[in-house]
């Protein structure tokens, strides 16, 4: 089940990423459409954050390509925002919530300038958003995980950004901050932004997307959650890795054979 | 206080205060210990430059030794992703060697290069006035504090002016890729300057004690502050203080200058490491015992 | 050659035996903390001596060596502790601990040692060989007690093998089972700090973590079975010892020290290149490998897909008609040619022109049908748009084996055709 969309705001064509030469995620195909809240689910090392590493550019691909906004990254990247797990800073960095949530107004070409005026309204603007005015001057170290999460996000929010891709952003956060944050996801969706979601959490899926992506090294579905949410479906992606892919991704890294035969 | 004094002392605090700023982002890049490999990695580009000039004046070749810190800091990268070497390992093999090959040319050219051994272990501060920089007939004082102001004032203006990219790259370095922004150039940029550093400080504290000075005050900052500007401006006063209690110290034991203050430096951590008001370990036992009430947030 | 009469100097020969001695130990014991991620530890110990050795000098007033060498053990010893205590109690990371306990204890050493030195204490003039290693100023009793220290790490080793093996590949399951895990692991400390207390006086305390760590490394690049690692460092760092201090021998001048790591340091960046398990070399060969078999079956597949339309496949092709159906760079496709010819498959028919043999017609069917069965995979569970399987089954079709081919049919449960509509050419039964 792999619905496509005209104009999507993202495009997979035929991607392949390799982690030390060995394959995990083969062939990706799907499109995704703009101003929709976008699930991808799949069990671990099913490649989910992956996945969004390849479309970043965070790691090369061995195949294929990748389009934001039917262009090349390079030409949007002011468009597309990127919110890490949690888990991937050191939290014991001598830094303010707002020092960390500014950065999300750099770019290469203020790089070396100040930030303006008009950067400390927009993240004034952004923390108030994300409930999180008073603690301006917090350092991150005393953050808890919920309030780490939301610092993140205002980060992200801080671009202004048409895409937003977050990893896992509900892992070892508190229910009311959860509900708090997807409630802001819905009403950026009202405003036309694209968020695409990388969640751990089967329960909640039906409650928050409107388009899912199952992922197991493979693209099992992708398309409206009522078509793609369906047990069938669900069995194919956590049910294991496919046999024959297993041992074929681990043939190529022992021969280090090339993905594709111009490479 | 002699006039020689104040040089020394002038001496070592500024080989502190270039490695504290620059030591605050080694220590927060989880970096320490490439430090360590370019402060050892410089010393064949020393020897040559030296061999090459016949001379300790000429700036010009010490800025090529400074090459061999960039260097190394390549040939870790390319023996750990190309070869797939462990990090640490590769860190321990490039120094290793190109420490190993200095030392040999020292022994080997022995007559022609002005350095013995125990100057490349621990430098000899005490040298410094008596090498004076002349313009016009005019003695200006020691040629070694007018290098290192020069060096320092230049790694004010890269912390200065480069503190935006040196924060993101730092704090959140996959963040700031994604943002279009060069990690590969604040990288280089920042063990370019590690290396100049290391090569400067050479004749005054050896090429081992240099990194006491480029991590120690950093750390000792880092436990005493959670804010970076303030963390930058600890490291260089924590550093000063230590060059000048090292300088009482060494005269007290009649033992290297240089050695004290790294001792001093080491004492000062000793002292934040137990009672650092928040990051302590004595504070961090007193939190833990008691159970403060007003910790606990209510999300909202 | 005038080190031959010096190697006959029985003092000499107990010293070059020494210095291999606690080369090969410390490249054994080095092996182990390499394996465990702590390369860089070794480094921090090695400078931590420095105030050992100067403490005991001035309270017991000797340069015996039992004095020194203890103090040197005491004083490393701290120094490992230190770092654990300072990493594990503040936000301080282990890195920064370690570069912290390196420069400062030998900070502190440092100025022990001018302190004493210019003390003018006559009998501490030789303190500072610890510093930079003088081999050459070795004594035949040192040679022997590196000899007794070998033969313990030796021991040590074998003993311990299976032990140490489960310590350092599954730490976390050995501490599950009430393995004596702490004990192990301070043994291999003890023996740690005592090897490096001892080879620094033959190479110095900067370069004592090359020759902990070098032989390790380069031996990875050979093997991965945990013995036979263990064994080639040993050797290699043995060799190291014997070539390093054989050329300060010959010329005295020359330090020797550095010259054992030098050799070390090669040899590891000579195992990097070249070396049959993970060197750059044999990654370029393998590289070169797989261009070969993708360009002959390549070939092979032209072939096939020649004579496909009308089942003639036994009917020679020219140079012009393979280039015509897909391209192929001329030097390459000449080369292709001649080895497939040599392999049997192809024979040749004059003016340049080629067919297949009988043999060269199964092959070819065979990589035909596994590329259109891994399409037809690809398309069942990848939900792949069919015009992309192609490209996909076209790397991947040189590198399915017979077994895989077997049960990639059972999978698929013996489809006749594929995506593009094309038949599967099965291999006739016998």
């Amino acid at each position: 089940m792999v619905e496509n969309v005209e104009n999507p705001v993202l495009e997979l064509h035929n991607v392949t990423v390799a982690y030390q030469r060995k394959p995990v995620l083969w062939n990706i195909d799907l499109t995704a459409p703009s101003g929709k809240l976008i699930g991808v689910i799949g069990p671990n090392g099913s490649g989910k954050t992956t996945m969004i590493k390849g479309i970043l550019g965070l790691v090369p691909l061995s195949s294929g390509y990748v389009k934001l906004f039917d262009q090349n990254l390079d030409a949007v990247r002011q468009k597309v925002s990127y919110v890490p797990q949690r888990g991937s800073v050191d939290w014991d960095f001598p830094a303010s919530v707002w020092d960390v949530v500014m950065m999300g107004r750099a770019n290469p070409k203020n790089i070396w300038g100040r930030y303006t005026p008009e950067d400390w309204d927009i993240v004034e603007r952004c923390l108030a958003e994300v409930n999180m005015e008073g603690f301006r001057k917090r350092q991150i170290s005393e953050l808890s995980g919920g309030q780490q999460q939301r610092v993140f996000l205002a980060r992200a929010l801080a671009q202004e950004a048409d895409l937003y891709l977050m990893d896992e952003p509900f892992v070892g956060v508190d229910a009311a901050t959860e509900r708090a944050i997807v409630k802001l996801l819905k009403n950026m969706r009202a405003q036309g932004k694209t968020i695409l979601v990388v969640h751990h959490d089967l329960q909640t899926v039906s409650e928050y997307f409107d388009w899912l992506v199952l992922l197991n090294t493979r693209l099992v579905a992708s398309g409206p959650l009522a078509k793609v949410f369906q047990t069938d479906l669900l069995y194919e992606t956590y049910g294991g890795k496919l046999n024959i892919l297993s041992k074929v991704g681990d043939l190529i890294q022992a021969r280090q054979h090339p993905m594709r035969e111009s490479s | 206080m002699e006039l020689d004094t104040l040089w020394i002392i002038l001496t070592g605090s500024l080989v502190a205060a270039c490695g504290g700023l620059l030591g605050c982002f080694l220590v927060l890049r989880k970096m320490a210990m490439v430090g360590d490999a370019i402060s050892h990695a410089v010393l064949p580009g020393i020897v040559i430059a030296y061999l090459l000039s016949h001379t300790r004046d000429s700036l010009l070749m010490l800025l090529g030794a400074a090459v061999f810190g960039i260097l190394v800091t390549w040939i870790i990268e390319v023996l750990s992703k190309k070869a797939q070497m462990q990090v640490d390992a590769a860190i321990g093999l490039a120094y290793t060697s190109l420490f190993a090959i200095g030392v040999i040319l020292i022994s080997a050219y022995a007559g022609q290069v002005d350095l013995d051994q125990d100057c490349v272990l621990y430098g000899e501060i005490a040298y410094v006035p008596l090498d004076r920089f002349y313009w016009q007939g005019l003695d200006l004082g020691p040629r070694t504090v007018w290098v290192l102001t020069g060096l320092l004032l230049f790694i004010i203006a890269f912390v200065y002016w480069g503190y935006k990219g040196l924060f993101l790259t730092t704090f959140d370095e996959v963040y700031a890729f994604s943002l279009g922004i060069s990690t590969t150039f604040w990288h280089y940029s920042l063990m370019g300057a590690v290396s100049l550093t290391t090569v400067f400080s050479f004749e005054s504290v050896g090429a081992i004690l240099v990194l006491a000075f480029l991590v120690g005050p950093a750390a000792t900052a880092y436990l005493l502050t959670d804010n970076l500007p303030k963390m930058l401006l600890l490291s260089v006063i924590l550093g000063v203080l230590a060059s000048i209690s090292g300088y009482y110290l060494a005269n007290w034991v009649n033992g290297s200058i240089a050695g004290a203050m790294v001792v001093m430096i080491g004492l000062e951590f000793l002292w934040a490491f137990l009672w650092a008001p928040k990051h302590g370990l004595w504070a961090q036992r007193r939190k833990a015992r008691s159970l403060d009430l007003s910790d606990i947030h209510l999300e909202g | 050659m005038e080190f031959l009469p010096d190697l006959l100097d029985p003092n000499a020969r107990w010293v070059m035996l020494g210095v291999m001695a606690i080369c090969a130990s410390s490249a054994t014991i080095g092996s182990l903390t390499l394996l465990r991620k702590q390369a860089l530890v070794g480094d921090a110990i090695s400078h931590s001596i420095l105030p050992g050795v100067c403490l005991a000098f001035l309270i017991f007033e000797t340069k015996a060596f039992w004095v020194l060498l203890p103090g040197a053990f005491v004083s490393g010893w701290i120094s490992l502790r230190f770092i654990d205590w300072i990493s594990q109690n503040s936000r301080i990371k282990s890195d920064t601990a370690i570069a912290l306990v390196l420069s400062i204890f030998y900070g502190l050493g440092i100025l022990m040692l001018t302190s004493i030195q210019h003390s003018g204490n006559a009998a501490q003039s030789g303190l500072d060989k610890f510093l930079f290693g003088k081999a050459a100023a070795l004594m035949e009793q040192d040679g022997y007690t590196f000899l007794v220290f070998g033969a313990f790490v030796f021991l040590f080793v074998s003993l311990l093998y299976r032990p140490l093996r489960l310590l350092i590949f599954d730490r976390d399951f050995a501490l599950t089972t009430g393995f004596p895990v702490f004990a192990l692991e301070l043994l291999l400390s003890v023996f740690t700090v005592s090897a490096i207390a001892m080879g620094i006086q033959a190479v110095g305390v900067v370069l004592m973590a090359a020759l902990l760590i070098s032989p390790g490394i380069a031996a990875k690049y050979w093997t991965s079975d945990f013995r036979v690692m263990l064994f080639t460092s040993a050797i290699l760092g043995a060799s190291g010892g014997f070539l390093g201090a054989g050329i300060s021998l010959i010329w005295p001048k020359m330090p020797t020290g550095p010259w054992i790591v030098l050799i070390l340091s090669l040899i590891a960046l000579i195992s990097a290149f070249l070396g049959t398990r993970k060197g750059v070399l044999r990654q370029y060969w393998m590289h070169k490998q797989n261009q070969i078999k993708i360009l002959e079956e390549n070939i092979l597949k032209c072939f096939y897909h020649l004579g496909e339309p009308d089942a003639s496949y036994e009917q020679k092709r020219s140079r012009e008609e393979i280039q015509a159906r897909r391209h192929f760079p001329p030097s390459r496709l000449n080369m292709g040619l001649k080895r497939l010819g040599r392999k049997g498959l192809l024979a040749s028919q004059g003016g340049g022109a080629c067919s297949l043999t009988e043999q060269g017609i199964q092959e070819a069917r065979r990589i035909i049908r596994v590329h259109r069965l891994w399409e037809i995979y690809i398309s069942k569970y990848m939900h792949l748009a069919s015009d992309h399987v192609h490209e996909d089954a076209e790397a991947i079709e040189h590198i399915i084996t017979p077994e895989l081919e077997k049960e990639l049919e059972h999978q698929l449960e013996y489809p006749i055709k594929d995506p593009h509509d094309q038949n599967i050419p099965y291999a006739p039964k016998k």
